[in-house]
């Protein structure tokens, strides 16, 4: 399995994203800067977080227009796995790779804590080894994380069961609790909260590293029935 | 706002540079040293150079006194920041300052640009900023005006540092009516580095050329420095055009190229340096005067943001986001190459010359041809005359508390603002980015560890300016010292510290004097801990209608972790564990926070302070956490022992049961050099043997989540944690609203 994370000027977790695949989840990957013109030998794409462009204007509304971005369209359309962390969710619903938008926190504040939250679809590719409703702990900071989709777009993603997290104590005021979200065939993810920093006992949880494992299993599993 | 320039003669006449800052005399000595009449341009360099921001020219007598070297020390104060050796191949590079001045006319951005500034001294040594913590000190929330600035403050030190990717790992935020029209802005960043890597802003070797990179110069804050060397009046409306904007999004373009630059072009780099206060002239011409060199530079080459700015303007713009380089003759392409790939502006301005003069041209005149020695070291030196403030020779009776009622006391103590959590503050921080953060802000330390090492770094700041109004000497010790307690507690030995001195207006005798005294508490101290002070700045003319703020002098200290394993944190964590009180305790309330709450003010004589005693309770503390005896460390300081357990038990899911036998105000006294232990009951023997009498054994870790504290004579009080949670958490967010 081969993973690849993106840097846009202005991110600013993709080292640490790096570390969590490579090194804590043993996936191996590497950065690809966004002026890139291809990702065609990769499994996973990760848009990590940060403040891409200094998300002037508009959180990720500038990143969308990154040479990188029609590559990573490519890839998503071809069933390849992407995976939006807090910017990268931002980035991936102003490139219209996922429902709905990101609106500045009900509070109008950034927020930084360790959230609770419940995976309530276990069934994807980012959340199979979680149990079903569990609760885990992942760490949020963003200011402009309040998950909104017109009604019948929500609609629509509550019938196919594209919700994977919800908030347990809604933090930022996002639409039915949700926390991270797929696309409707399930190969491209956006959450707000960062699994990467929790990947560690020392830093103080490890509930993260389901996501990374989640992807790890999946792709052994394609591969296993390819080989088949 | 167009700038005229004057021509010599009638600078000479009219007298233009009063309003930059300098004095008669001042110009007079540039005059006869230059041994001619200054043009506008070069006196104009001479108001920024001579303040007191970028001169020191009335603190450099005190901050002689500092003691900055010991076996540690890599580099002292001097250059962007101080460097200390951790072992392993590591240094931490660390500075703190103070944006006091721009954060009360513009509070977003003074606080954002703040944080901005110690981020590039800190990349300018070649060190990688890993931890940013700041110090904050404001009037009473009751105002209006206070709990906007409060909220912008924080807002413009979040959207600074969450955007650029540095976790704010600790701080501290103080209220007291001194601050409401003057509130403390100091913002300190910790960096982490190969020891062999360290550069220094040096500009040497004739036709090596000078880079600009980063942000174009505009009109902002021009002249900031000197702007920041006045006091504010309310006849005179505060100069919003002296306040710079923040561009975080390009500093973090500039901080990644620069370390790409110190890390892999090594050959090519001869000197690196911000430009910060008085911009690019104070770069430049230090640059050129610690190497001993001339300079040329061309300003018509120099990015600008705006047509038609005069020299003066592009040479004291504030303009953020921009760094000076000197790099090898011959290898400018390959340096300006690389700033390209980060879709940066880096021009070569100028060269460094033979011999020692500083000259500007500008639309092919020369417009500034003065030795450098002239803007640098030879800027005056004032020894002033310090005077003891009378308050301090009959100072008012000692305090006597009269507690009614414990539990009412206890919970309206742990609700005042400055005791309070700051969780509502620091939530808005990005603590984490990085990945390396050990201990959240809410701890008596941040921690971060060393990538690549089994070190970690323990960070935090502490001023407290009521102890300092009380006794500049002694307050100034016990600042220091509680800055240690502070990263001891998380299991560090502290190995430097770097401060901001925020006082008042310097030329008043009485000002001087608690800058002088201050300064030699602080020294005494930080002998004693062999904590060196390594870097630093001064923010003098702190005051308001002629009204000084409380002397503040604000200590940033840096303790090493040995092996994470040591890391301790405040929580209780095991129902049983016993709770030892280290120290003694004393009637200690004369500038107490419990004197705030109960008088609305302090005063009285600030009580004693055993430095000898209080280093070795530090070691005997750091040597039990080290050999594993302690489960929950916390020092005891604003707030006392009663601020310390409530905190210990809402950090954690357990409660405690104590028994205090000394009077009960003594819950609330503020004396120094004290801790508040648990220790596991199997522990127990080693503890009291490392500890002797200097511990008390007060009560224990409870199974359930409340606080139980038995008074003498049988008086129980019972905290429920809805309780204090309430009182503790609220005290801020209830006040904002």
């Amino acid at each position: 399995m081969r993973a690849a994370v993106l840097s846009f000027p202005g991110s600013n977790c993709d080292r640490d994203l790096l570390w969590a695949l490579d090194t804590m989840s043993g996936i191996d990957s590497e950065l690809v800067p966004a002026s890139a013109e291809h990702l065609d030998n990769y499994d996973l794409v990760c848009v990590p977080g940060g403040f891409s462009y200094g998300d002037y204007l508009r959180s990720g509304a500038i990143a969308r227009f990154s040479p990188v971005m029609s590559s990573l369209r490519e890839h998503a359309d071809r069933g390849g796995l992407v995976l939006g962390i807090c910017n990268g969710f931002q980035i991936l619903c102003e490139a219209g790779l996922l429902p709905g938008a990101l609106q500045w926190n009900r509070n109008l504040n950034f927020i930084c804590e360790p959230e609770p939250l419940r995976v309530v679809n276990t069934d994807s590719a980012f959340s199979n080894v979680y149990s079903q409703d569990q609760e885990i702990v992942l760490p949020i900071a963003h200011g402009e994380g309040n998950y909104y989709a017109a009604p019948d777009t929500l609609a629509k993603i509550e019938a196919n069961g594209q919700v994977i997290f919800r908030y347990v104590d809604n933090p930022n005021g996002s639409l039915n609790d949700i926390a991270g979200l797929t696309n409707a065939a399930g190969n491209v993810l956006g959450m707000m909260p960062h699994p990467e920093r929790a990947v560690e006992q020392l830093l103080g949880g490890t509930d993260g590293l389901g996501v990374f494992a989640s992807l790890k299993a999946q792709c052994e599993e394609a591969t296993t029935n390819a080989a088949r | 706002m167009q700038r005229v320039e004057m021509s010599p003669r009638d600078i000479a006449i009219k007298k233009p540079y009063l309003d930059w800052g300098l004095s008669v005399c001042e110009y007079d000595r540039f005059r006869t040293k230059l041994g001619r009449l200054p043009n506008y341009t070069e006196i104009g360099l001479a108001s920024g150079m001579w303040s007191e921001h970028c001169a020191y020219k009335y603190s450099k007598p005190v901050l002689r006194q500092f003691w900055s070297k010991n076996e540690r020390v890599l580099m002292g104060p001097g250059e962007g920041a101080g460097v200390i050796d951790i072992g392993e191949g590591k240094a931490v590079v660390f500075k703190a300052e103070s944006h006091n001045h721009p954060s009360a006319v513009e509070p977003y951005e003074g606080a954002a640009t703040g944080v901005g500034g110690i981020i590039r001294d800190i990349f300018s040594i070649g060190a990688e900023p890993v931890a940013m913590l700041d110090s904050l000190a404001f009037g009473e929330l009751t105002e209006p005006h206070t709990r906007h600035l409060l909220d912008q403050i924080v807002a413009g030190i979040g959207g600074y540092g969450n955007s650029i990717g540095i976790p704010t790992i600790g701080g501290e935020t103080n209220f007291d009516p001194s601050y409401a029209r003057n509130p403390l802005v100091n913002a300190m960043c910790v960096g982490v580095m190969d020891k062999d890597l360290i550069q220094k802003g040096r500009a040497s070797g004739v036709g090596n050329a000078i880079i600009y990179v980063g942000a174009k110069t505009g009109r902002d804050g021009i002249n900031g420095a000197s702007f920041a060397s006045g006091d504010f009046s309310d006849a005179e409306q505060a100069d919003r055009a002296a306040v710079q904007v923040g561009d975080p999004f390009m500093e973090k373009l500039l901080m990644d190229a620069c370390l790409e630059v110190t890390r892999k072009h090594r050959d090519a780099l001869v000197g690196i340096q911000d430009m910060g206060a008085a911009g690019l002239i104070s770069s430049s011409a230090e640059m050129a005067d610690k190497a001993g060199f001339g300079m040329e530079l061309n300003l018509d080459l120099v990015p600008q943001r705006e047509p038609g700015m005069i020299p003066f303007e592009i040479m004291l713009s504030e303009s953020q986001e921009r760094m000076l380089l000197c790099v090898r003759a011959g290898s400018e392409d390959e340096i300006l190459k690389l700033f390209k790939r980060y879709e940066l502006d880096a021009v070569v301005i100028g060269h460094v010359s033979d011999g020692h003069q500083f000259r500007l041209t500008h639309k092919g005149k020369l417009v500034c041809d003065v030795p450098v020695s002239l803007l640098t070291s030879d800027a005056p030196v004032y020894h002033q005359h310090g005077e003891r403030p009378a308050r301090l020779a009959a100072p008012q009776a000692d305090f006597v508390p009269e507690i009614a009622d414990v539990k009412q006391t206890w919970l309206a103590l742990i609700n005042q603002p400055t005791v309070a959590s700051k969780q509502s503050l620091y939530r808005r921080y990005d603590a984490q980015v990085k990945t390396n953060t050990v201990q959240l802000p809410g701890g008596d330390a941040g921690v971060i560890r060393v990538r690549g090492t089994k070190l970690a770094l323990a960070a935090c700041t502490d001023s407290n300016g009521r102890y300092l109004y009380l006794d500049p000497k002694r307050g100034g010790a016990m600042v220091v010292a509680e800055a240690a307690r502070n990263v001891v507690a998380t299991g560090a030995k502290p190995i430097g510290i770097t401060d901001c001195l925020n006082y008042g207006d310097p030329t008043k005798p009485e000002n001087f004097y608690e800058l002088e005294e201050s300064a030699q508490g602080i020294t005494a101290a930080c002998k004693a801990l062999n904590t060196p002070v390594i870097s630093g700045n001064v923010s003098l003319y702190n005051e308001t209608n002629g009204k000084a703020i409380y002397p503040t002098p604000m200590v940033g200290m840096v303790g090493l972790i040995q092996d994470l394993q040591h890391v301790t944190t405040i929580a209780l964590k095991n129902p049983g564990d016993l709770l030892y009180l280290v120290g003694k305790t004393g009637p200690d309330f004369n500038g107490s926070e419990l004197q705030k709450l109960l008088t609305g003010d302090i005063g009285g004589h600030l009580f004693d302070f055993d430095l000898d005693a209080e280093v070795a309770t530090q070691k005997a503390v750091l040597r039990a956490i080290r050999t594993g005896l302690v489960s929950a460390a916390h020092d005891l300081s604003v707030g006392g022992f009663a601020a310390a357990i409530s905190e210990m038990v809402l950090a954690g899911d357990f409660g405690a049961s104590v028994e205090w036998s000394q009077i009960p105000a003594e819950l609330f006294a503020e004396t120094q050099g004290r801790f508040l232990l648990s220790v596991p009951t199997a522990k127990q023997g080693d503890f009291a043997a490392l500890l002797g009498g200097n511990a008390e054994l007060i009560g224990t870790v409870s199974a359930t989540a409340d606080l139980s504290v038995k008074l003498r004579g049988g008086v129980d009080c019972q905290f429920s944690r809805a309780e204090l949670r309430k009182a503790y958490e609220e005290g801020i967010p209830c006040r904002m609203s």
